[in-house]
């Protein structure tokens, strides 16, 4: 199946029920995109299909044909990172930081769909994501922080 | 740690190792110092001085030997040996070292894992025995028990200034220039010329110079990170997905390798399948080690699918067998059982004559449980292993590297030193790592294909079922309250061994009473006339472990609700009587300072301006020697209560890092709250019943309170944070539903009697 990665044209050979957090992780080499349960519970694998927040342990090769995939890596980088990971370092959200990734991804879909949130609306939009670390408040705050800086 | 190994064969190490109360400098004497782990491979005619400050030509490398779960010590090692050495520490590297007894933890005998109190009760009894297995322990490079800012507090600054001055004397070796005279800055030595010569440029000066004794370090005042926020290092690459953590390594060559765990533990007559495995593709290898399932492929998905293919027959029938896990109701009746007792551990607290107190007037009575609970940290389970016909290499996040590295040699038969052990960074472990079965297993996969690297991944189902959890226990309590006062409080409480459990299974034997059966409880400061905490041993049955804030997690919520109850039965405001029986002043100024922040009014402030119910509850425990409390505040909805605040104020002596103090407490805080609300294991057939985030939910951001910090800085010690506020948050707040509702619950978690939004 053909697709592109973070604007990169991609070709695989894999069982189309292969789930795409394993295809990036495994065959691909974009680690940023995190396994924490497998069955949609966690949102640490969050990534953007077609421009959309989705559970990459849930999207399967099969279903990627002509995709748009973007991963964390995608989304910026440390030298020049997207407004949500500026904010993120700013607010230093991260403890253990193994589902920030899941986190920012998530946030980035709300932002890109809804530029001003209300906290209610980024908790309803956040809340499938686990942070085992309880790093919530900094979450909320960071995200809040971002909107203001997209100019949202 | 690859990196190091290279760095080492052209580098000087500089500053000192602390062994046995004195610091040892020279480098004679460390070349010939088994402990000093950087030794290996360095050249003849090469210095080599510490463990701690490495300098080769592309600059400073500091070793943070431990490990980080994601409480962020690598940074706060860094920062204490930059603030001493001079360098900028966003300009240098860390490492985590290799396992060395040089980087034993001297703190986390005195008052952290249950291992303490084996060594208490033992030194007590002067035991040859237990001389053994202290010194064995004191040589242990271990992280938890909070103790890693304690112990690296001095001894890391000290580190940073022996390698700042001898720096120095290298540059007025050079110079010519009297070493009073010459500054540091920023990684490098200046001269009052205001010339630089940075680290790096002074290695081939060293050589000729003897280390330099250091006899005080920098006044507080002079600090420009340590105290102050500051950016912790690993923050960006935490921000940008960039941070690589154990499961993310790539090693060439490599293979993946999956485990599931089959559902049943197999007995000796099973037989297991796995030709359908092995038909799979991409699959090299598959088979069962223990009740663990494995399949080594090309990937990691094609070995998860592989391995969960591997059909087990044959076994005797379901029927329970001999020495087989208790279910969970019978695991309740057992831990029932053992408040008899005939199965006493230990009586630490027992102040005036309870009995006599107990004899007259009403008693109360009440009984409390609280529930198994996995780690379950965010990064499953996992280890890379390479097995050569003469050495292993070992990639994986542990918390006890020399006990992994040492099992590891055992297990394949090497060396020790042939065993080398790479830490990574973890994705949380909340005390599963700890444990080293995870590396084992890996070890036993990769000889499959020895010579080959193999990531080995557990699947989170496996990761639930391979776990340690967290002893389930039963308290019960007797009171008497007289005159508006608690004046009677007797406290039983029955678990199994989390000592016996986990210093066990790293092979070493243990002795006397284990403290963490009453850790949270037979500890706190209170003054009340009669005062009685007994633990009880429950015998083993689930193999337990440590787990974030170990016995305090369970002895802090039975100690501090029964408290709450006598109070609210004697009609005293329930912070007023915790400070009344306070007689430790560090820990009345924590009580004292949350009310303060909470505006504390009393547990029932009424319904809100919307006509919803209300109810606050405080909570305290000393753990880890840090005096704690915290007040909740919640609502009734009516549709489930809401946790609206929480605020927690803690004594740790020095705030080091005061943004990740902040987030440490904040996230302990959700933690507590978490598994208090919805969290349990439940065991049937030797395995939890719960097996994934679904059924193991923990806090949500819905749910999340607005939470208020404190940390106080009254005691003359640095003290660890990471645990001692997850006993509070879960007592305050089954405390603060008693106050919403009226309704007592005296088991965790809350969800198997309230609703929460």
């Amino acid at each position: 199946m053909r697709f592109t990665v973070n604007g990169t044209p991609r070709e695989v050979d894999v069982e189309p029920d292969m789930p795409l957090l394993w295809l990036l992780r495994d065959v691909l080499g974009l680690t940023g995109t995190k396994y924490g349960c497998g069955i949609a519970a966690c949102g640490a694998c969050t990534v953007h299909l077609n421009g959309a927040p989705v559970r990459a342990c849930q999207t399967l090769a099969g279903d990627l044909e002509g995709a748009e995939v973007v991963t964390i890596e995608g989304l910026g980088t440390p030298a020049a990172p997207h407004p949500l990971q500026l904010a993120w370092i700013d607010h230093q959200v991260a403890q253990c930081g193994y589902c920030q990734s899941g986190q920012i991804m998530q946030a980035a879909g709300l932002l890109a769909q809804n530029p001003a949130p209300s906290d209610a609306e980024i908790i309803e939009a956040m809340d499938g994501n686990l942070c085992r670390c309880g790093t919530y408040p900094r979450i909320l705050a960071a995200v809040r922080d971002a909107a203001g800086r997209m100019g949202g | 740690m690859g990196r190091l190994k290279t760095i080492a064969r052209r580098s000087f190490l500089i500053g000192t190792v602390a062994l046995a109360g004195g610091v040892v400098f020279g480098t004679y004497a460390y070349r010939r110092d088994p402990d000093n782990p950087l030794l290996d491979d360095l050249a003849e005619g090469q210095a080599a001085i510490t463990p701690h400050v490495l300098i080769d030509t592309e600059g400073v490398t500091l070793i943070t030997p431990r490990a980080d779960k994601g409480q962020g010590t690598v940074s706060l090692q860094a920062m204490l040996l930059a603030e001493e050495l001079d360098v900028d520490p966003y300009a240098i590297r860390t490492d985590f070292g290799p396992p060395s007894a040089a980087y034993w933890n001297g703190v986390v005998l005195a008052e952290g894992l249950p291992f303490a109190d084996a060594g208490d009760g033992t030194l007590a009894r002067g035991s040859r025995k237990a001389g053994e297995v202290l010194g064995k322990i004191l040589g242990m490079q271990i992280t938890g028990g909070s103790s890693s800012a304690a112990d690296a507090f001095d001894r890391l600054r000290q580190a940073g200034a022996v390698a700042r001055e001898t720096l120095k004397a290298a540059a007025a070796a050079r110079t010519g220039l009297a070493q009073a005279d010459l500054k540091t800055e920023s990684g490098a030595v200046v001269l009052p010329d205001g010339t630089r010569v940075a680290y790096p440029d002074l290695i081939p000066d060293l050589a000729g110079v003897e280390p330099v004794q250091v006899d005080s370090l920098r006044d507080p005042s002079q600090w420009r990170f340590l105290g102050h926020p500051h950016r912790r290092l690993d923050i960006v690459a935490k921000s940008t997905g960039t941070q690589a953590y154990g499961i993310d390594l790539t090693v060439e060559g490599m293979v993946f390798a999956a485990v599931h765990r089959l559902p049943d533990p197999p007995d000796e007559t099973a037989r297991h399948d796995t030709a359908p495995a092995l038909a799979m593709r991409g699959v090299v290898a598959a088979g069962v080690i223990g009740a663990n399932a494995y399949a080594i492929a090309d990937n990691t998905w094609r070995a998860m699918q592989a391995a969960q293919a591997i059909r087990t027959e044959g076994m005797a029938a379901m029927a329970p067998r001999p020495g087989a896990m208790p279910d969970q109701s019978e695991i309740w009746d057992r831990i029932a059982a053992s408040l008899d007792g005939t199965r006493r551990d230990s009586r630490n607290r027992d102040l005036g004559d309870i009995d006599a107190a107990l004899s007259q007037g009403e008693v109360l009575t009440a009984e409390y449980r609280v529930p198994f609970l996995a780690h379950a940290a965010l990064e499953p389970l996992n280890a890379t292993v390479r097995i050569t016909a003469d050495r292993a290499d070992i990639w994986a996040g542990t918390q006890v590297p020399i006990v992994a590295r040492d099992k590891v040699a055992r297990l394949t038969g090497l060396p020790k030193a042939s065993v080398h052990v790479h830490n990574q960074m973890m994705g949380g472990s909340f005390g599963r790592r700890l444990e080293d079965d995870f590396i084992l297993v890996a070890v036993e996969i990769a000889r499959r294909v020895t010579g080959r690297a193999v990531k080995v991944t557990w699947t989170r189902e496996a990761d639930f079922a391979a776990d340690f959890p967290r002893p389930a226990a039963m308290a019960r309590g007797r009171g008497r309250v007289e005159g508006g006062q608690v004046v009677a409080y007797d406290l039983d409480i029955a678990a199994q061994s989390t000592m016996e459990s986990q210093v066990g299974r790293m092979g070493m034997p243990v002795f006397g009473p284990d403290k963490a059966i009453v850790a949270g409880a037979a500890d706190q400061p209170f003054a009340i006339p009669a005062y009685r905490v007994t633990g009880h041993r429950v015998p083993a049955m689930v193999p337990v472990s440590s787990w974030r804030s170990v016995g305090a997690s369970a002895n802090g919520v039975f100690h501090d609700c029964w408290l709450d109850e006598l109070i609210h039965a004697a009609g005293a405001d329930p912070v007023a009587e915790r400070l009344r029986l306070c007689d430790d002043p560090l820990s009345r100024k924590v009580i004292e300072a949350v009310a303060e922040m909470a505006d504390w009014q009393g547990a029932q402030p009424g319904p809100d301006g919307a006509g919803l119910m209300r109810g606050r509850g405080v909570a305290f425990c000393r753990s880890f020697g840090v005096p704690t409390a915290a007040i909740v505040d919640l609502s009734d909805t009516g549709a489930g209560l809401r946790i609206d605040r929480a605020f927690v104020a803690a004594e740790v002596g020095r705030v080091l890092d005061p943004v990740n103090f902040e987030n440490q407490v904040a996230g302990g805080v959700v933690f507590g709250l978490g598994h208090a609300m919805n969290c349990e294991l439940t065991y049937a057939g030797g395995v939890p019943e719960q097996a994934n985030f679904d059924s193991y939910e923990g806090m949500r951001l819905r749910q999340c309170p607005q939470i208020t910090v404190r940390g106080l800085e009254n005691g003359d010690r640095v003290r660890g944070i990471g645990e001692p506020p997850v006993p509070v948050a879960m007592a305050a707040l089954a405390n603060a539903v008693f106050a919403a509702t009226g309704r007592r619950i005296r088991e965790l978690p809350l969800s198997r009697h309230v609703d929460f939004v």
